[in-house]
């Protein structure tokens, strides 16, 4: 008898146990940030080299001397493109994320607008040197208009047309096209001599945003109004987006079989050499990782439709780049902060941005002579001079999906030989708007 | 609770014999058993309800990402969830409906084609022969197959430029006119639906398989000496004798094909084409991709009442078929 009554009180406590257990997960971190844990942080670290090891490779070495200098211990998570936004929609939801972590620069005031990070007023800028360390057009995408930035830069990027130098001299093109209809005229000699003219992500939601957002703005055109509402529809983003999915269905200087291509198989493609010419941001550390040398390619702005690259319908790159933010409900505040300090001091800007062939945000460290190579000597120009930060609305996130979306099923319908027209391309932009949200 | 609880059995039969006394510790007894399951019962508790009432809750609420970091501030948005999932003269029910028809037209071909597969190899299988054990565990490798590593392969496979399938197709066999997009556009569905029978169909094979095992011998030696052909056999003997064993497998196989979210989700990434915009995958788009939980989870829940619908129509239909044949 008394080994049933055991057994039956094991059974009761046990599940009582896992009840309270099961329940008791997502409750511990809710609220502001305080500073419990003052040794340790943790840091989600976007993939920003050829792949995860190399990552890890590039930033243990500053973490440990970070550990060195404050003591604290960094444990470092590098996390792949594709999962990183669902990581931190899940750490935002729970309350059980990373105390710092680095965000895509588009993502910010959607990010913000969750109120999960921790915002970069006055004092909190003080702290790390004060707003004016960093350059403009990297703080126009750190969150919403009006309000304190959501994040503070980390490294800057910028769209520019990597050219294959063999291919050009093959097809006897003396320069690279500086707009759209010289590189459709270059187009035809490239092909010409059996070669792909130009490589595309046709089915990457994001890669499509980017590009037919600074085809928007050489039409003219905005995405959204003023007040932050969605106006996909307007005769400047259709022609935008025509011209864009054109490349492919009208010009052909696209292959077709990009419009498939989602896991960057175009930057194979130019490395290998089978394409002349790539739109692509900071592809140099991932060109040479694929075996192709500097002394190959060629770097030159991205093309506009008539004129010099500027700014206004000039614009021929978005403001890409990643951002550091630091979750507002962190255990280790003052920690936090100071590996902000630490990975935006001049030192280590210079370093980690070498190691990922971008350009540093942070004015002073931008001096440095190793960013005077021609090819940052374009990027750093364009960032300066001719891009534009993609729309700082909490709903950029949907925007990319949306947009991405119906560029992507334009892609298609070209590949498959459908015409593409400018109603076609207005009925799937109509349609995108549509699944906007309306609150 | 019952282990504390000393009832006292009335005697109703006080007349002619003493009633055995109730013994202590006998609801104890009974109880046991039920204390026993109670971890189990908790766990399946936590594991599958309290995320499913969650899931419902969600769906009555304006769950976007303003809301997300403290669930409790999201306000009630009523039926407006649903309102906007079963509107479908807007975009967004509309695109729902058109990917639930989309799915309903996957599964129901998938799950045929699986089970027309599965029970024609395990039927083939049955005889002995000279490398039988091998053939069997060879259809059983996309079953066995994580399924990320399998579907990857398909994509490499799939590819325009220099995929297998268009190799075949296109380069050797000359079937078609220029090579064929199967990611993207609509030849999508079929590709979709390739895979999904690729690796479902050694899951039918294996049911089938062990069903067949049941069928006794004696009744194909009997239907044999009455000169019925292979076929008849299989018609009148194999087939009726699998009834069981098929209600579940297709019903199994019907509830996993639809609620499929790996091979779609592999295969196209976030964003499906229209033609195998199948439903899991549409509802994470709606849910994570465009940070609407409330709206994903109102969708969840239509398809839950959905699939209960159909399970339970089912089981009612076939086992009333199969009383109806036990009775005769």
């Amino acid at each position: 008898m008394s080994t049933i009554r055991a057994a039956a009180a094991g059974a009761v406590v046990m599940s009582l146990a896992l009840a309270a257990t099961a329940c008791g997960g997502g409750t511990s971190t809710d609220g502001e940030g305080s500073n419990k844990s003052p040794k340790t942080l943790t840091y989600w670290a976007s993939n920003q080299g050829a792949s995860i090891e190399v990552d890890k490779k590039v930033l243990q070495p500053e973490l440990d001397k970070f550990e060195k200098e404050t003591g604290i211990k960094v444990k470092l998570e590098v996390v792949p493109w594709s999962d990183l936004l669902n990581r931190i929609l899940t750490a935002t939801t729970s309350g059980q994320g990373p105390d710092v972590l680095n965000i895509g620069n588009t993502w910010s005031a959607s990010l913000q607008a969750t109120g999960a990070l921790l915002p970069w007023d006055q004092a909190n800028f003080a702290k790390i040197g004060g707003r004016d360390r960093f350059v403009d057009s990297a703080l126009g995408s750190t969150g919403a208009q009006g309000k304190d930035p959501a994040a503070v830069p980390l490294y800057s990027m910028a769209y520019a047309l990597y050219y294959n130098k063999q291919i050009f001299a093959d097809a006897g093109i003396a320069q690279p096209p500086a707009t759209w209809a010289e590189l459709v005229a270059d187009g035809k000699k490239i092909q010409a001599k059996g070669k792909q003219v130009l490589g595309a992500e046709g089915a990457n939601v994001s890669e499509n945003v980017h590009h037919v957002f600074v085809f928007a703005k050489q039409h003219g055109a905005d995405f959204f109004t003023a007040d932050g509402k969605p106006d996909f529809t307007s005769d400047g983003a259709v022609s935008a987006v025509k011209q864009y999915v054109d490349l492919m269905a009208k010009d052909k200087a696209i292959p077709q079989g990009n419009a498939e291509y989602a896991q960057n198989q175009s930057v194979s493609d130019f490395a290998k050499g089978k394409t002349a010419m790539l739109l692509w941001q900071s592809a140099s550390a991932n060109l040479k990782s694929q075996g192709m040398s500097e002394d190959k390619y060629g770097i030159a702005p991205v093309p506009v439709q008539s004129g010099t690259p500027g700014t206004g319908t000039q614009v021929n790159s978005m403001v890409a780049g990643i951002n550091l933010a630091v979750f507002k409900n962190t255990d280790n505040l003052d920690g936090a902060t100071q590996f902000v300090k630490f990975m935006t001091g001049d030192e280590e800007q210079k370093i980690l941005n070498k190691a990922y062939s971008t350009i540093p945000p942070v004015a002073s460290a931008q001096t440095d002579p190793g960013f005077n190579s021609a090819a940052n000597a374009v990027l750093k120009d364009t960032l300066a001079k001719s891009a534009a930060a993609l729309p700082q609305v909490a709903d950029e996130s949907q925007f990319e999906t949306v947009i991405g979306t119906a560029v992507k099923e334009l892609f298609a319908d070209a590949a498959a030989g459908r015409a593409v027209t400018t109603e076609s391309v207005k009925a799937k932009l109509a349609k995108a708007q549509q699944q906007m949200p309306t609150k | 609770m019952t282990t504390t609880a000393e009832v006292e059995k009335p005697r109703t039969d006080a007349g002619s014999e003493p009633a055995p006394r109730p013994r202590p510790g006998r609801i104890r007894r009974i109880g046991l058993p039920y204390l026993l399951l109670l971890p189990a019962l908790v766990l399946e508790l936590l594991v599958h309800l309290v995320p499913m009432v969650i899931g419902i809750v969600m769906s009555f609420k304006e769950l976007t990402q303003f809301y997300i970091r403290d669930w409790g501030t999201a306000p009630w948005s009523g039926l407006d969830n649903y309102k906007v999932s079963v509107d479908f003269d807007a975009p967004v029910g509309e695109a729902l409906l058109h990917s639930f028809l989309v799915t309903i037209g996957f599964t129901l071909l998938s799950v045929g084609l699986c089970w027309l597969i599965g029970t024609a190899a395990a039927i083939f299988m049955q005889d002995t022969f000279r490398g039988r054990g091998l053939l069997r565990a060879l259809f059983l490798v996309p079953y066995a197959l994580p399924v990320y590593a399998a579907v990857i392969t398909w994509v490499f496979m799939f590819q325009h430029d220099n995929g297998l399938v268009n190799h075949v197709l296109h380069d050797q066999l000359h079937l078609t006119d220029k090579p064929s997009f199967w990611l993207i556009g609509d030849n999508s569905f079929y590709a979709l639906l390739t895979v999904s029978v690729w690796k479902g169909w050694p899951f039918a094979f294996l049911i089938v398989m062990a069903g067949l095992q049941n069928i006794p011998g004696e009744l194909y030696e009997a239907a044999a000496l009455d000169g019925a052909g292979r076929w008849q056999q299989i018609r009148r003997i194999t087939l009726p004798s699998l009834g069981a064993v098929n209600q579940v497998l297709l019903l199994v196989l019907f509830l996993w094909t639809f609620n499929d979210f790996n091979t779609p989700f592999v295969l196209f990434g976030r964003a499906a084409p229209e033609a195998a915009d199948l439903i899991s995958v549409h509802i994470y788009q709606a849910s994570f991709v465009t940070w609407n939980f409330g709206t994903g989870s109102a969708m969840s829940v239509l398809l839950l009442l959905f699939l209960l619908a159909v399970t339970g129509v089912y089981l009612a239909v076939t086992s009333r078929g199969r009383r109806a044949s036990h009775a005769r």
